[in-house]
């Protein structure tokens, strides 16, 4: 259990958040052009990193608005947090 | 050659006060070269090492542990073994490690405390009683016993259930496995460990994979922290760390690494003699042979590899556990720990080749590998040793997920995943 910054809230603890997987997965521009390996890529490859990570989470018990989130997934530390649609922070 | 474990060899012993028993295995320092490498020394690894000299006679093999054998998700699950399935695959994968399981024993020399003492899965809602009866038929036309449970009968097989109606969840009914049951998870690792060291197999501990040496599309070695061992054949059990593996060899994987839970309580005198399960309100519960009641927990939904859960999921299974069991109400837990759980979008187990020559991964087992581990190891030896798969995990291949043809075990399993 940790504590999350929602950057619209403010800190709430992490169960009443919810999280949404690896961050920065572009979706297809052109659906019906993709290969089956390509859509393997899209819906089901993840990086997995065991480190620092790119995810998004969603604050479902409050504000409902997603956001992304740097976390270190070996010790769980959050690095940074950034709204949808900025650039991922390159320091943190 | 290993001494048999015996009453007679016991007896013999205890004149020596137990100070001169065999090593059970050794500790060699790792060779140059291998014909096959495993790496990860838990139960599938070990019961994959074992069935490759056993079966297809290679002898030359290591198995690779970054820590102790057995000491990842092996020695961290609650010790479930069933083979209630809902898809034809599934139910012939989990019932040729179930029939395995049955003979285990004998065949290692080594008690692994198999209890064939049932489990139980509840139904609390209408759709829980369609899926059930749905699986039991399922199972059934798929030679696996299984059989439907009315509210009373479910009271008569385990009375300290609280069967009333006018709680959050009630209990409207359930099915049982009878050949289901536990088995002593330190023991599996430990048995094939021994049987596989018997027949020349290096089990190496403390050594960490580094990195994976490719040449083309081939797998040449791994880099390790003893040092680079060269092979033409890596088999990966790796569970929770798989996709970091793959990631060395420059593969992506379909999988997340998230934590689960599980807690015993005090030991008590036996009170529970089957395993429960509950799908709906996600609460295990059997008891171990020390009285330690055995509780497993759900996973948490962030991908992450810290070893540690979060708190409300354990408070949520035992809430449920309360409700379940009201006679539990005061009991004390002792500990509570997590593992790293590698799942894949639909819940079952990849064991398989990969794109790269000589690479093969035995992953994906999420929340409950452990009921696998002879069958898994048989069946990943099985395609290593062949360079194919054996025809009861051909579905289990990782190119389903560019195919669609997904075994959904998705809740199906009778337990949510």
């Amino acid at each position: 259990m940790f504590l999350i910054h929602c950057p619209y809230c403010g800190e709430r603890e992490q169960s009443e958040f919810k999280a949404g997987g690896e961050a920065h997965i572009v979706r297809p521009k052109q659906p019906t052009e993709l290969s089956d390996d390509q859509w393997a890529e899209y819906l089901f490859m993840r990086k997995n990193i065991k480190g620092v990570q790119f995810e998004r989470w969603v604050h479902t018990h409050g504000c409902r608005k997603w956001f992304n989130m740097v976390r270190d997934t070996s010790n769980d530390e959050i690095k940074a947090i950034y709204k949808m649609g900025e650039k991922p922070p390159t320091k943190y | 050659m290993k001494n048999k474990y015996s009453i007679i060899s016991l007896i013999k012993n205890s004149f020596s006060y137990h100070e001169n028993w065999q090593k059970a295995w050794g500790d060699p320092d790792p060779k140059k070269e291998y014909e096959i490498i495993i790496i990860g020394g838990g139960g599938h690894g070990l019961a994959t090492a074992y069935y490759l000299a056993k079966k297809h006679n290679i002898k030359n093999i290591a198995v690779i542990e970054k820590g102790w054998i057995g000491g990842g998700n092996t020695g961290r699950n609650t010790t479930i073994i069933r083979s209630n399935y809902l898809w034809d695959a599934s139910a012939g994968l989990y019932d040729h490690a179930l029939k395995i399981w049955e003979k285990l024993s004998q065949e290692l020399n080594y008690n692994v405390m198999f209890s064939q003492r049932g489990v139980m899965n509840l139904a609390h809602n209408l759709q829980d009683v369609r899926d059930l009866k749905r699986r039991t038929h399922a199972n059934r036309l798929n030679g696996i016993d299984a059989v439907y449970l009315n509210t009373e009968q479910v009271k008569k097989f385990c009375p300290i259930i609280n069967t009333s109606p006018d709680i959050r969840y009630p209990v409207l009914g359930g099915t049982l496995q009878r050949r289901a049951g536990t088995a002593r998870h330190d023991a599996v690792a430990w048995g094939y460990a021994r049987g596989a060291d018997e027949m020349g197999v290096d089990i190496i501990q403390n050594c960490e994979v580094k990195g994976i040496k490719r040449s083309g599309n081939s797998v040449e070695g791994v880099e390790t922290t003893k040092g680079f061992i060269k092979t033409k054949k890596i088999g990966v059990v790796a569970a929770g760390h798989s996709s970091v593996i793959a990631n060395m060899a420059g593969l992506k994987l379909p999988l997340e690494s998230k934590p689960l839970q599980a807690l015993v309580s005090e030991p008590v005198k036996p009170i529970i003699d089957t395993v429960v399960m509950s799908n709906a309100v996600h609460a295990y519960v059997s008891q171990s042979d020390k009285g330690e009641l055995v509780i497993g927990a759900g996973t948490d939904d962030y991908v992450s590899y810290s070893q540690k859960g979060s708190h409300e999921i354990v408070e949520g299974t035992l809430n449920a556990i309360l409700e379940l069991y009201p006679i539990f109400s005061r009991m004390r837990m002792l500990r509570q720990w997590g593992g790293i759980v590698d799942i894949c979008p639909d819940a079952s187990p990849i064991i398989s080749k990969t794109p790269i020559k000589g690479l093969y991964f035995n992953c994906g087992w999420g929340t409950g590998g452990f009921k696998a581990t002879p069958g898994s190891g048989d069946l990943f030896a099985h395609t290593i040793a062949n360079d194919e798969p054996h025809k009861l995990n051909v579905a289990f291949n990782l190119n389903r997920f560019v195919s669609g043809d997904l075994v959904d075990e998705h809740g199906a399993a009778a337990v949510a995943h």
